[in-house]
């Protein structure tokens, strides 16, 4: 079964009636890592305040690099954060808990969240299949219990909807060991999506594959995000993978956002200091090499640089970034920045 | 003159009579460095192409299980120990893939750059050794200031991935091997290291092997590519033209798989004009 | 050092309770040099006294004071302890990164003679070595060799380590900066291995001392010069059980209890402690986005 053609372009599919609320919201979250060595109190302020939303049927993509915050907004956001990780302040909300914060949810509720309407592919998802179980096994437990049991058509609606990601019926009957990296990746999407939920999270999902399994993981990713009408929240350091898939990008920073935008605007006129050097830095094919560069390291997030965490190494920089945080600013319709030098009103 | 580097039918297979299977990992590569001129060469592949392995038996890490692998027209697979053994460590130095298994996390980085600089640099003493790190370090980007005393894990990425090209400069090397050296390096620093390779070449003149599986980074920085797969080199020549016109059709299925933004123009130019605010 | 040491005491309660007994097994042994009584007298005081004031612990059959007896026992059998923990460490160290590092045929060599000692069971050779050995059987001698018999296993672990530690891109690092193999695995590979060794000295020392403490009470070792497996064997001598005369057995036993505890928890939480990993977490390197 082949995806459809609007599907292959990526364009998003127009929206039938009404405009659904989004998916997700997230305002104000504040999420630190809180140790406690041999009387040594450390708090690392891994996410500082965040605020961003994933609407209906879109991917959404999160960019930044080592120190950003990113992987650790992804545990708060899906709630599966254990000490000494905790939420010190914001709210997460989703669609389908009616608006409920995510962190006020009862551990039956989350139960009941999990693959139906929220899915996580992580990193490294080869460790998500039980490497001592066929595929098949993998299936059923995480899926039969959503999809009402393994009797009747359960079968049937796997062998669909691995049709979908191109994966052969005789994959269920496979080892994980004996599947390629790239099958493998699949599985685990196809795993993510078949109970159609409304959100599915995916933490760096081909940082590890080669290149071309890259690609067709990635058009495998979307078209079945399309199908199944489900939300995407994508985050890559990959600002390539960002440019070929996501409708929108935000841009973190020492566990801020600091830019976001649609992909494309993003791309072609980005406003903050770091957005620009980063895409600027993209090397291409058949360009000459940039020549950019950025003086200073990725802030330490233990003690981080105070109000603007970029302000050590931005060409930008006044006295105002040294002593206030910028907010996230509109400076042109559905483009916001967090800078003092380019953002909104002074 | 020998030439820098020469391989002539360079094969390794791993396992053997007692193990079941026997894993050719790299099948009859040649290719030779004149060394006259220094030049960066990139092997591209991804993984299971066999140019880790090929990189390991350059820098004498591992032997080849047939062919010949030459440093300087000596044959590494005879030199074992002692003094020859010395001097191909020296000739030829390594820059690994993780910055952060680079050095050991209990010792601090400046360490390595004079131990370096002592016993294959020239310097006599600390304080001559102290002077040579600290221009190495300039050379990079850094300074020892900045670095003294400290440990890795006070340092990023990129720092510590300049640190090891400054201490594999140290060595005064004629041959630098690296490893996927910007894979696990932040993007926004990437270039700088990446740029790096292009001034050891033109400037200190130290030939290059640059290993790699991505394409654009190959594009900016190599003089000659060749291409793996396998085990084995499927396509070889100057970088412009392999990239832009990639011959063999697995040279082409890895073009083609190059993520290209949905917002290019067809002619294929990215929209990169930033404007100013 | 010092400062780790203040650190574990301040905020490790198994180190405190470890270094409190190990505290009290070591003020013991020193007691010994201030004992009223010469430890070889006998029937120097009233025998088969219990515990009271005069005599804590009681006395013996063979009008011995317990308590002061006790002092002398627990000094030579810490010594004998501690003696083949050091030696057996610096066999199964440098045979084991030896073994680790250099790989090939030294490796393949050494470990078939470990492998040898490994299966050679310790106890029939110890009986041997004492009838063969005698009067000569001194305890110096036994230490030799109970040292001899007990680096096997743990140089397999040190290797275990040492080959894991070769692979590392950091010893190529080391060995492109010209690193001597001494300076390699004493400079960069030992910090990793000292947590496994430290480990295994504290088991080793449990080991030999128990071991020790059965060759004593079986006879098999010099019984003049008293341990307190010598203790108990004489105790048996006398049936000092059946007798009544409890405490000649139970204060023994009880002190090399409070050892074996003391030098376990000590192991334990020096070993948490030394870890790489959480001295890293403690650097700060571990640990965020």
């Amino acid at each position: 079964m082949t995806a459809d053609a609007a599907n292959l372009t990526g364009a998003a599919p127009e929206p039938a009636g009404m405009p659904r609320a989004p998916v997700l919201r997230v305002e104000g979250l504040k999420a630190y890592y809180r140790t406690r060595h041999f009387g040594v109190e450390r708090e690392v302020k891994a996410v500082d305040g965040v605020s961003f939303e994933v609407r209906d049927n879109e991917i959404y993509g999160l960019a930044g690099e080592s120190s950003s915050g990113k992987s650790t907004l992804l545990k708060a956001i899906a709630a599966a954060m254990r000490p000494p990780l905790q939420v010190v302040g914001g709210t997460v909300r989703l669609r389908f808990l009616g608006g409920k914060s995510i962190h006020a949810a009862t551990p039956a509720e989350l139960a009941a969240l999990r693959w139906r309407k929220l899915s996580y592919i992580m990193q490294g998802s080869m460790s998500a299949l039980n490497p001592v179980r066929r595929v098949r096994r993998s299936f059923e437990d995480f899926a039969a219990r959503h999809l009402g049991g393994t009797g009747g058509g359960f079968e049937a609606r796997v062998i669909e909807h691995l049709g979908r990601v191109a994966l052969d019926k005789s994959v269920l009957e496979a080892y994980p060991h004996e599947l390629s990296g790239g099958m493998r990746q699949r599985v685990t999407i196809a795993l993510a999506t078949i109970c159609r939920p409304d959100l599915v999270i995916a933490d760096e999902p081909t940082t590890a594959l080669d290149v071309v399994v890259q690609k067709d993981t990635l058009d495998m990713l979307r078209a079945v995000a399309r199908q199944t009408r489900a939300s995407l929240l994508l985050v890559t350091h990959d600002l390539g993978v960002h440019a070929y898939l996501t409708d929108r990008l935000g841009i973190m920073y020492g566990g801020r956002l600091v830019e976001e935008a649609a992909t494309e605007r993003l791309f072609q006129a980005p406003y903050h200091p770091y957005s620009k050097h980063l895409i600027a830095s993209l090397p291409v094919i058949g360009a000459e090499a940039p020549k950019v560069t950025l003086p200073g390291a990725p802030p330490n997030l233990a003690a981080p640089p105070p109000g603007c965490r970029f302000h050590p190494r931005c060409p930008l920089a006044m006295e105002r970034c040294r002593r206030e945080t910028p907010q996230m600013l509109e400076v042109a319709p559905q483009h916001r920045v967090a800078c003092f030098a380019v953002g909104g009103p002074a | 003159m020998a030439p820098l580097l020469e391989l002539d039918g360079v094969s390794k297979t791993f396992g053997g009579l007692l193990r079941r299977r026997r894993v050719a990992a790299v099948r009859d590569v040649s290719f030779t460095l004149a060394g006259t001129r220094p030049e960066v060469v990139t092997l591209l592949g991804q993984s299971g192409s066999g140019k880790t392995t090929l990189a390991r038996m350059i820098l004498g890490l591992e032997r080849p299980t047939s062919g010949r692998l030459c440093v300087e027209g000596e044959d590494i697979a005879r030199l074992r120990h002692g003094r020859a053994r010395r001097r191909l460590l020296r000739l030829v130095q390594p820059i690994f893939q993780n910055p952060f298994e680079a050095f050991n996390p209990l010792t601090q980085v400046d360490h390595y750059l004079v131990l370096t600089a002592r016993r294959f640099g020239g310097a006599g003493d600390r304080t001559q050794a102290e002077a040579l790190t600290d221009t190495a370090l300039r050379q990079v980007g850094l300074s020892l200031a900045e670095v003294a005393r400290r440990y890795p894990h006070e340092l990023s990425g990129g720092q510590l991935q300049r640190l090891a090209i400054a201490r594999a400069l140290l060595a005064k090397p004629k041959l630098i091997v690296a490893d996927e050296p910007v894979s696990m390096v932040d993007a926004s620093l990437r270039m700088a290291i990446v740029n790096l390779f292009k001034t050891l070449r033109g400037e200190l003149g130290i030939s290059i092997v640059y290993i790699t599986h991505d394409l654009a980074t190959a594009y900016v920085v190599s003089d000659r590519i060749m291409v793996m797969r396998a085990g084995e080199v499927v396509e070889s020549g100057d970088a412009r033209q392999v990239l832009i016109a990639p011959q063999h059709a697995y040279s082409r299925e890895l073009k083609g798989a190059v993520l290209v933004p949905r917002f290019t123009a067809p002619d294929g130019d990215r929209v990169t004009a930033i404007p100013e605010h | 050092m010092l400062a780790t040491l203040r650190d574990l005491l301040r905020f490790n309660p198994e180190f405190r309770i470890g270094a409190l007994l190990l505290a009290v097994v070591v003020g013991m042994a020193a007691l010994s040099f201030v004992s009223p009584y010469a430890p070889l007298d006998t029937f120097v005081v009233a025998p088969d006294v219990p515990p009271s004031w005069q005599h804590p612990f009681g006395t013996t059959s063979r009008g011995q004071d317990v308590f002061w007896q006790l002092t002398f026992a627990i000094r030579n059998t810490l010594s004998f302890g501690i003696l083949v923990a050091v030696l057996s460490r610096l066999l199964s160290l440098l045979i084991g990164l030896v073994a680790g590092y250099k790989g090939g045929w030294v490796d393949r060599v050494l470990m078939a003679i470990n492998d040898t000692f490994i299966a050679i069971p310790l106890f029939p050779i110890l009986v041997l070595f004492y009838f063969v050995l005698r009067d000569a059987m001194s305890w110096t001698a036994l230490a030799v060799i109970m040292a001899l018999l007990g680096w096997a296993y743990d140089a397999r672990l040190i290797r275990a380590l040492a080959l894991s530690l070769k692979s590392r891109e950091f010893t190529y690092t080391g060995l492109f900066s010209g690193m001597t193999t001494r300076e390699l695995l004493l400079r960069e590979h030992l910090p990793y291995v000292m947590p496994i060794v430290f480990a295994t000295t504290m088991n080793n020392m449990n080991w030999s001392i128990g071991l020790e403490v059965t060759l004593s009470v079986l006879g098999f070792t010099d019984i003049n010069s008293p341990t307190v497996g010598g203790m108990i064997y004489w105790a048996n001598q006398h049936t000092a059980l059946v007798a009544g005369v409890w405490w000649w057995i139970a204060f023994p036993v009880a002190l090399v209890v409070l050892l074996f505890i003391g030098l376990f928890l000590l192991a334990v939480s020096m070993n948490e402690h030394i870890d790489p990993r959480s001295r890293l977490r403690r650097m700060g390197a571990e640990g965020g986005a």
